[in-house]
């Protein structure tokens, strides 16, 4: 719409014709206060704390139901505004408890800030105040009601923004009160954006509440460690005995791709770094095949001396690698470089949950066809093809809803299952379990109604879900290729697992999809062996076989994945870096304790090519990052360490000493202004950082923009920035891919050691079944 | 069935057939009836609208919004279905008139209806009726039924090509939803909470159409003003002010009752002459004019006043939905304030802070101070929170309880000071106080 000018305050504004007061002022630095409205969801007017005086016009006016039009005048704070506003938080602290001192949002309150700013200090009543007992709506979510101001903003968040409407109003007046439309409990993802929407402490989160007063955490924004999405999360965090904890995760920092937006595995299912089970030691077997702790010295000492062992006697060949898809891409760079440059193999591969060499593969030669989160919550219409964002990526499942709420966005839905987000799709095809090969030449042949709409669509975001076959994937690109405005975008399921693809955790395919047989730019790493290696499922048979002497696994399980014969490692000499003593570590016979991500710095890609940067929030005595594992892992075996990191230039072996400052980010937080003053940052050969700049040398389309990354922004990373690199191989068939299928509360191994996680499961698959059966 | 009553002065025009059976459809007929509709559906919607305006018939909900105006802004055409909607959720403390109608004339609100509809271009009208009116509903179906069976209503209405069809339902017992978006949400099965407005309803409405919503009153005014012609309508009241209107009197009177007054009548001569005068022969203390909502007169205020939209609004009150209640002199006025905001107290339905907390603290405040514990600033206090309701709440509920309120507390602020210090009142038993 045109812009109008109008004057705030005796300032002259501009915005669109038809911008709400409230935005407009708030854009131009005049803050309006509210409760109730609330960027994105319906207008309430109900809060009345932003009432305005308009020129001309007898009552006060509620700026977030006020458009703006040309030549209006408005004044936002004035003797009479003040009063209305102190008036309306007087009447409110009536039947308010005041029990700030002991409530959670105490410090962190709008309503204490509003009293603090309009000095609504003394009460003018004697009678006794409403009150109610709390009641606890889930595990997670917990309500006073007495704290309650009535915002509707729960209401609201939960029915318009997350599409579940688990929550309501009963009665009237003031007796007024929000209630689960269950009654007593919460029928509903448990994603806890109630809680972060609350203005006050009425709705606290079972896992935060009365641990913490919000002035003594810090907070760190860094990266969720679970699915693919991966939103940018607050870490509240906490010295304690042994390091530093996590006491609380939220969305503090609303700038992220996830925008307001956290799950409940983001917000509750930090909770499995403090489990008990978390291994804090390194463990080695000993001479009667038992796993005891060790120190890190000879667990490492151990480990170095049988890789280099069967390295110098068997071979790299006899070795294998596998690695993760959490650990970050400096982590998986440094792996595959340690694979294929220290040991002197290609037999290595991860856990694949999508086919992002199909995709790197269809994609090749072709710039700028990826679609980011943020392409895709602002685009006009979305073919999705598989998938169930709603429950494995529930980020991309918001960014759907939003875009259709208030860009009037059109959905797609392709897909064998039946998803929840078929209730916001404009169409939907019901596809056979093997449909997704042919649903190109279906959308070709342009014979149904669904292929119709598909292709009267200007402009189009494809998003492939896990379960599409390399060769789906690639007649779908193909096929969107052929047509104007389209990109396209896969869903891999855990937070790094296009990471792990992008850095080349693959027998065959160096980083950036390069084949091992045509190295180009990787011809530099000394001894790269030009055969492709073994994938996954061929290491542990070799293993079985005894053809294999080792296996370095990093943040991996197959052992649980694969439903194996344990027996069949039982000649292999296993090393295991994990955060638990997962089935595969207690077969190993060296086991390090890793850090998870929520400690260690770094950068991850989520599944649609968005890089991030990690930073360490909490700290815990014992592990370490796997990138300093590696890095000590090699140095035990006698590389110049620099070879494999580069560090520093004038750096020496010394600096190994250096490890806090680096993995507690000072070296990231200095970086730009190093950068910016062309001056080498300082890094210590454990800082992932240290490899970035080989990292945008070597691997196509990680030439980064690093400002912005060290800033905390999304950053793009594009496949298919290289042409003609990626050639069809026997090594990536469907058969090696396994989508993990992860609900809201499971996330792998993580989830399997967080009890919150386990907590929501059981009252979803109980309490609420048990109410729905009655 | 409740007694009806009479006196010289009354114009009978909406109340002409009360008594007489008109519920009964032939002789709704025998009386006259739905040859409004007959003539509207020959003239055509522009001659309905001019002739509506020209009446100068007022909504008759309390706003007092010109109904012809009204009608005129709904757009001609529109992609989305136009409705009629009659508010019959009467509800003001003080108001028993559209009870009346329903009871004695309820294919007068048929009838209105179908003129709405045809005005506008509507194919559906919707009647609502007060949640507490239920057992008015059976009348009001067995109407919309038989004039189902004359061919009133259906597809081809009175053998034309016009399709009209009206549908009935009651609320669910909340004074809110008489506020006309509030309705709108009630009749759609939700929650009765009022909207944002812009936009009105005679662009966004019921279902999000445009709709045309009126009074029971308004509407059962309409065939009438047909029948009458507009400018003969107008006649009947007072300058601006077209026709009669409903008059609930209640409270300390010899002859309580509903009477039908042309616009303009002299409030003191319905207390004095129409209702019998203050009850016992006691002294008039006060007079609402219009329903508990409009601000309390004193007896020098009502010396020369018209009862019409004007006037009263010029003498620091409303009109409202015309429930006079008188009171005489031993009625303590603190009470009547607590017994006053204890309704809207309750009926608040929550939505907006000022209206949910204010009435409550209103009704605290008052049941204290009128138990004999209340303190010199507590006067203030009350006058002030009523003050800071004013103008600030979502829907002109909170404006309902506050207005009120303020003029107890500046015109009888000499009664709230008689109960300070625990002594005892001087006007009423407290011990009988019952808060509901």
């Amino acid at each position: 719409m045109a812009d109008v000018t109008f004057t705030v305050d005796g300032k002259k504004l501009t915005a669109a014709a038809g911008t709400l007061l409230i935005e407009a002022c708030r854009k131009a630095g005049i803050e309006i206060p509210a409760f109730c409205y609330y960027p994105g969801l319906s207008l309430q007017a109900a809060c009345r704390m932003c009432v305005v005086r308009q020129e001309k016009v007898g009552k006060l006016q509620t700026a977030c139901t006020t458009t703006v039009a040309e030549g209006q005048v408005f004044i936002t704070e004035s003797e009479e505004i003040a009063q209305a506003r102190k008036a309306t938080i007087q009447m409110l602290l009536g039947n308010h408890p005041l029990d700030c001192p002991v409530c959670d949002a105490g410090g962190e309150c709008e309503v204490q800030d509003m009293t603090f700013k309009y000095g609504a200090g003394e009460s003018l009543y004697a009678e006794a105040k409403q009150h109610r007992e709390e009641q606890q709506w889930s595990p997670a979510v917990y309500f006073d009601r007495p704290r309650c101001i009535l915002c509707y903003r729960c209401v609201r968040m939960c029915g318009e923004g997350m599409d579940v409407w688990a929550l309501g109003i009963q009665n009237r007046g003031v007796t007024s009160v929000i209630a689960p439309n269950e009654g007593d409990h919460l029928d509903c993802e448990q994603c806890g954006m109630c809680i972060d929407v609350c203005p006050v402490g009425a709705l606290t989160s079972g896992s935060y509440r009365y641990k913490t007063r919000p002035w003594e955490m810090t907070h760190v924004s860094t990266v969720c460690t679970h699915c693919g999405d991966g939103c940018k999360v607050t870490l509240g965090i906490r010295q304690s005995n042994d390091g530093s904890e996590i006491v609380r995760a939220d969305n503090r920092d609303k700038g992220g791709i996830n925008g307001d937006f956290l799950c409940a595995k983001g917000r509750f299912g930090f909770d499995f770094v403090e489990s008990p089970d978390r291994l804090n030691t390194p463990l080695v077997r000993n001479t009667q095949g038992k796993l005891e702790p060790a120190t890190w010295e000879h667990a490492l000492t151990t480990a170095a001396n049988k890789l280099k062992e069967i390295r110098d006697n068997r071979g790299g060949s006899a070795i294998g690698v596998i690695g993760s898809n959490r650990t970050t891409n400096e982590e998986n760079y440094l792996l595959q470089k340690f694979a294929r440059t220290v040991l002197g193999t290609n037999n290595i591969d991860h856990q694949r949950t999508a086919d992002y060499a199909a995709f790197a593969r269809a994609l090749a030669g072709q710039s700028g066809k990826t679609a980011g989160l943020r392409d895709i919550g602002a685009a006009p219409a979305i073919l999705l093809v598989g998938g169930d964002p709603t429950q494995e990526h529930p980020l991309l499942a918001w960014a759907l809803r939003t875009d259709v709420r208030l860009n009037r966005a059109r959905i797609y839905v392709a897909n064998a299952r039946n998803i929840k987000l078929e209730r916001q799709a404009k169409a939907v095809l019901h596809l056979t379990a093997d449909g997704y090969h042919n649903l190109a030449a279906t959308l070709d042949a342009g014979s149904n109604d669904f292929s119709k709409a598909v292709l009267a669509e200007e402009s189009l975001v494809v998003v492939l879900g896990p379960e599409c076959p390399g060769t789906a994937i690639e007649s779908l690109v193909a096929w969107g290729l052929k047509r104007a405005n389209v990109k396209f975008a896969l869903l891999g399921d855990h937070t790094n697992s296009r990471g792990a693809a992008d850095m080349g955790l693959f027998p065959d395919l160096l980083p950036g999809y390069i084949p091992v047989s045509t190295p180009a730019a990787f011809a530099e790493y000394p001894g790269l062996q030009a055969g492709a290696g073994k994938t996954l499922p061929e290491m542990l048979i070799a293993a079985g076989a005894n053809q294999l002497d080792a296996l370095l696994i990093v943040g991996a399980d197959p052992v649980a994945t694969t439903r194996m014969a344990s027996e069949s490692l039982k000649n292999t000499f296993v090393i295991v870096q994990d955060l638990f003593l997962t089935e595969t570590a207690a077969l190993a016979d060296v086991v390090f304790p890793a850090a998870s991500l929520y400690e260690k710095s770094g950068t991850v890609t989520n599944a649609f090519g968005d890089v991030q940067l990690v930073k360490k929030a909490a700290d815990r005595a014992g592990v370490k990052s796997d990138f300093e594992i590696l890095v000590r892992l090699a140095n035990a075996m006698g590389i110049e360490v620099k070879s494999l990191v580069p560090f520093s230039k004038r750096g020496t072996s010394a600096d190994l000493g250096q490890t806090r400052g680096a993995q507690a980010g000072e070296a990231d937080r200095s970086a730009v202004w190093l950068t910016a003053n062309n001056l080498e940052p300082r890094l210590s050969p454990f800082d992932p950082l240290a490899i970035l700049d080989e990292i945008a040398r070597l691997v196509p389309g990680y030439e980064l923009d690093r400002m912005n990354l060290y800033a905390g922004n999304d950053v793009r990373t594009e496949l298919g920035a290289t042409p003609g690199f990626v050639p069809v191989s026997a090594l990536h068939n469907s058969s090696l891919i396994a989508p993990a299928h992860d609900t809201l509360f499971t996330s792998g191994t993580l989830g399997q050691y967080s009890s919150a996680l386990h907590e929501l499961e059981e009252h979803q698959k109980n309490d609420v079944a048990t109410t729905a059966a009655d | 069935m409740p007694r009806l009553v009479s006196h010289p002065d009354e114009v009978k025009i909406v109340s002409r057939r009360f008594g007489m059976g008109a519920a009964n459809i032939d002789r709704y007929i025998e009386l006259g009836g739905y040859a409004a509709a007959k003539k509207c559906l020959e003239q055509g919607p522009d001659w309905v609208i001019n002739e509506m305006k020209t009446s100068n018939l007022r909504g008759r909900g309390g706003a007092g919004f010109p109904a012809g105006m009204k009608w005129s802004f709904v757009p001609k055409q529109s992609a989305k279905p136009k409705y009629v909607l009659v508010n019959g959720d009467e509800s003001e403390p003080g108001t028993c008139k559209d009870h009346l109608i329903f009871l004695h004339d309820p294919h007068a609100v048929i009838e209105g209806t179908i003129i709405a509809g045809l005005a506008i271009g509507a194919k559906l009208g919707f009647i609502y009726l007060r949640g507490e009116y239920r057992y008015l509903i059976e009348i009001v179906e067995k109407a919309v039924a038989d004039a189902y069976l004359k061919g009133y209503l259906g597809k081809n209405i009175f053998g034309t090509e016009t399709e009209f069809q009206i549908i009935t339902q009651t609320g669910a017992g909340a004074y809110e939803v008489g506020e006309e978006s509030a309705l709108m949400e009630s009749l759609e099965g939700k929650r009765g909470v009022p909207r944002i407005k812009p936009p009105f309803p005679a662009v966004v409405g019921l279902y999000g159409g445009p709709t045309v919503i009126n009074n029971a009153e308004t509407i059962a005014t309409v065939p009438h003003v047909i029948d009458m012609g507009g400018e003969a309508y107008a006649a009947v009241g007072s300058a601006r002010n077209g026709g009669t209107r409903l008059f609930g009197v209640s409270g300390h009177v010899e002859r309580p009752g509903v009477y039908e007054l042309p616009m303009g009548y002299n409030l003191k001569k319905i207390v004095y002459e129409v209702a019998g005068g203050v009850r016992g022969g006691r002294k008039l203390k006060a007079v609402v004019p219009g329903g508990s909502s409009t601000p309390v007169l004193l007896p020098e205020e009502i010396e020369t006043l018209g009862m019409d939209f004007d006037q009263v609004g010029k003498a620091g009150s409303m009109l409202g939905s015309g429930g006079v209640v008188v009171i005489d002199d031993q009625t303590c006025m603190v009470e009547f304030a607590l017994r006053t905001i204890s309704f809207y107290q309750h009926e608040s339905c929550g939505w907006c802070i000022p209206c949910r907390e204010g009435t409550d603290w209103l009704k605290k405040s008052l049941t204290r101070f009128h138990a004999g514990f209340g303190e010199a600033k507590d006067i203030d206090n009350i006058q002030y929170l009523a003050e800071n309701m004013l103008g600030r709440t979502f829907c002109p509920l909170g404006d309902a309880a506050a207005m009120p309120t303020i003029a107890f507390v500046k015109k009888f602020r000499k009664e709230f000071e008689d109960h300070l210090n625990g002594k005892p009142c001087p006007y009423a038993k407290h011990t009988e106080m019952a808060v509901i």
